[in-house]
């Protein structure tokens, strides 16, 4: 374990150097030292977020120094707790036998054509049909290693190799929220309207992100993604149910 | 209360401290980008200073008021006026109902901060003001200020006139450096990041040595910065991690981009170097054409500097009080 300075407010916990060779069991490593570090609660911490391989850690260096007692040290106190808050981790068996199973969630998805611009560019680079396509990529479980980009956009591991595509030389514009795309080995969904290069394959009537609820994304690092295939009648009919729900709101 | 936004200017938007708490859901800082001249500005006008003001870039902001408020800003070389009354950065002024409040173009830097006395009163969400400008969310309808637009204004914290003098600007003003931190060609102070030794020996010594021009595609992302190329041992790609304002990546183009508070909460660039936080107030100013240089520090020089200047705040803080009773 590294910890690495982000500026003067903020360090990485660098868990591991490599993410591709273990996926799972690394962010499993990754989820349990944010949870440790989290239940710490580190005088001068402000906030921690996991990404792949690192724990980022942000704090109020002011805090930290008065806590430290020693201005100069502050950074060195600081990786002193961390490791002390980790350490604990592997005296006490019983924290790693109980660790809380990862939440699953099921995501509707509408293949449709509609939706699902570049579903043929993706066959066509798989050598794949596009129901194949469509199989492979709604079959498969699916793992998110990291929040970011834009708010509430999952980066999933779990991708079939086989649907690996390149991004798109030119990227979109606009993007539609809830497209569902392909990019690379990744794939993911577009929580906004943003511009992207990603191969859209479909898209879930689900909001990704409503900065009214706390917390405001659906999904988090470890979650254990489903994507469940829709008609575009159900796509209609789910929309119709969020937009009615919206209305009541207000 | 209201005030009205006659004219918004080039780009303007309610801003205070940030968002904090929310990164591991993909959320960016935002936020004022130079927080310790919204700071003074607020404590100028009896504020608290984490209170919701105004970020103004290049100017032309109009605001017509309608009732008594204290006004103060901080930031660039521009000209402001209340009603006719040039307002001086750094100084609190009575701003009467009907009256203006006027922006005029940067002369040096780009940005500025206004407090209001009663701050702006939009509703936090994800428990801040600030407008989350990439996103969409939080300040006024999550977006920049439009002509017409009407800016509710919060309580005002004992009489507006208790801050200060009886004049119509008060003489009190804070430290020079934060109320006007622009530079034509700053240097910025620099820790090292956590892939400093990915780059060549030369490039790390042109990297602190030699002027970067900031680009015009530059915004409150981050400035895109055009100079040597830095060049890397090797091309490894990297696995994305958490990069933060004041973070200084250099993607594939060998173009440093060096991050602001609208930037993503994570990046796969390599990190050659990171802004220290007293010295974003002054990479907030940076505008096309302008030249930055890095110079680097060490991480407890960087905690050091930030402790002076908190404690040189809280004597501001106090000096002002002790005016004010």
């Amino acid at each position: 374990m590294e910890i690495i300075p982000l500026g003067d407010s903020a360090l990485i916990v660098r868990v591991r150097e490599r993410f591709e060779d273990a996926p799972e069991e690394t962010l499993d490593e990754v989820l349990h030292i944010f949870q440790q570090l989290r239940s710490a609660a580190i005088p001068g911490v402000i906030e921690l977020a996991p990404a792949y391989t690192s724990v980022a850690i942000f704090f109020d260096a002011l805090q930290v120094a008065k806590a430290s007692g020693q201005p100069d040290r502050a950074f060195d106190w600081l990786s002193e707790q961390i490791r002390a808050a980790v350490g604990r981790r592997t005296r006490d068996r019983r924290s790693l036998i109980n660790r809380s199973l990862p939440r699953i969630v099921e995501i509707p998805v509408c293949y449709h054509a509609e939706f699902a611009l570049d579903l043929d560019r993706v066959a066509e680079h798989t050598k794949l049909s596009a129901g194949e396509v469509v199989d492979l990529h709604c079959t498969a479980e699916y793992r998110v290693a990291c929040i970011g980009f834009v708010p509430g956009f999952p980066f999933l591991t779990g991708l079939a190799t086989k649907l690996a595509t390149p991004r798109r030389d030119t990227p979109r514009k606009e993007i539609p929220p809830g497209s569902v795309g392909i990019g690379g080995a990744q794939t993911g969904i577009y929580p906004l309207r943003s511009p992207g290069g990603w191969n859209l394959i479909g898209r879930t009537p689900l909001k990704l992100f409503d900065p009214t609820k706390n917390p405001p994304a659906l999904l988090q690092a470890g979650d254990r993604v489903l994507f469940r295939a829709i008609t575009r009648e159900e796509f209609a009919a789910f929309a119709e149910r969020t937009a009615a729900k919206e209305a009541l709101k207000r | 209360m209201s005030l009205i936004v006659e004219r918004a200017g080039f780009f303007s938007s309610v801003q205070d401290l940030g968002r904090a708490g929310f990164r591991q859901f993909g959320v960016s800082t935002s936020g004022a980008l130079d927080s310790i001249a919204l700071r003074v500005a607020n404590l100028l006008v009896g504020n608290e200073d984490g209170a919701a003001g105004l970020e103004i870039t290049f100017g032309g902001l109009q605001l017509r008021f309608q009732d008594e408020r204290m006004v103060a800003w901080c930031g660039g070389e521009f000209d402001v006026h209340a009603g006719v009354t040039p307002l001086p950065a750094g100084h609190a002024a009575l701003v009467r109902p009907g009256e203006e409040l006027k922006f005029g173009r940067p002369q040096i830097g780009c940005r500025a901060w206004l407090a209001i006395s009663g701050g702006i009163d939009v509703a936090p969400i994800l428990g801040s003001r600030s407008t989350d400008l990439r996103t969409n969310f939080g300040g006024l309808d999550g977006r920049a200020l439009h002509d017409g637009d009407v800016l509710p204004l919060g309580p005002q914290r004992g009489s507006s006139r208790d801050v200060g003098t009886t004049e119509k600007i008060s003489s009190c003003t804070g430290p020079h450096d934060w109320v006007s931190p622009a530079k034509r060609d700053p240097i910025l102070r620099v820790i090292r990041g956590a892939n400093w030794n990915r780059f060549t020996a030369s490039t790390l010594q042109q990297f602190t040595s030699e002027p970067f021009a900031v680009s015009p595609d530059s915004d409150r992302m981050g400035a895109r910065l055009d100079g040597p190329e830095l060049k890397r041992e090797d091309d490894v790609s990297l696995i994305s991690e958490a990069v933060a304002p004041g973070t200084i990546q250099v993607p594939p183009s060998g173009k440093p981009i060096l991050l602001l508070g609208d930037c993503q909460t994570i990046g796969g660039y390599p990190k050659i170097a990171h802004v220290i936080t007293v010295d974003t107030g002054i990479a907030a100013q940076l505008r096309a054409g302008n030249h930055v240089c890095f110079s680097e520090v060490s991480l407890s020089d960087a905690h050091r500097l930030l402790l002076e200047r908190e404690r040189e705040l809280e004597r501001f803080r106090i000096g002002l009080s002790l005016q004010g009773s």
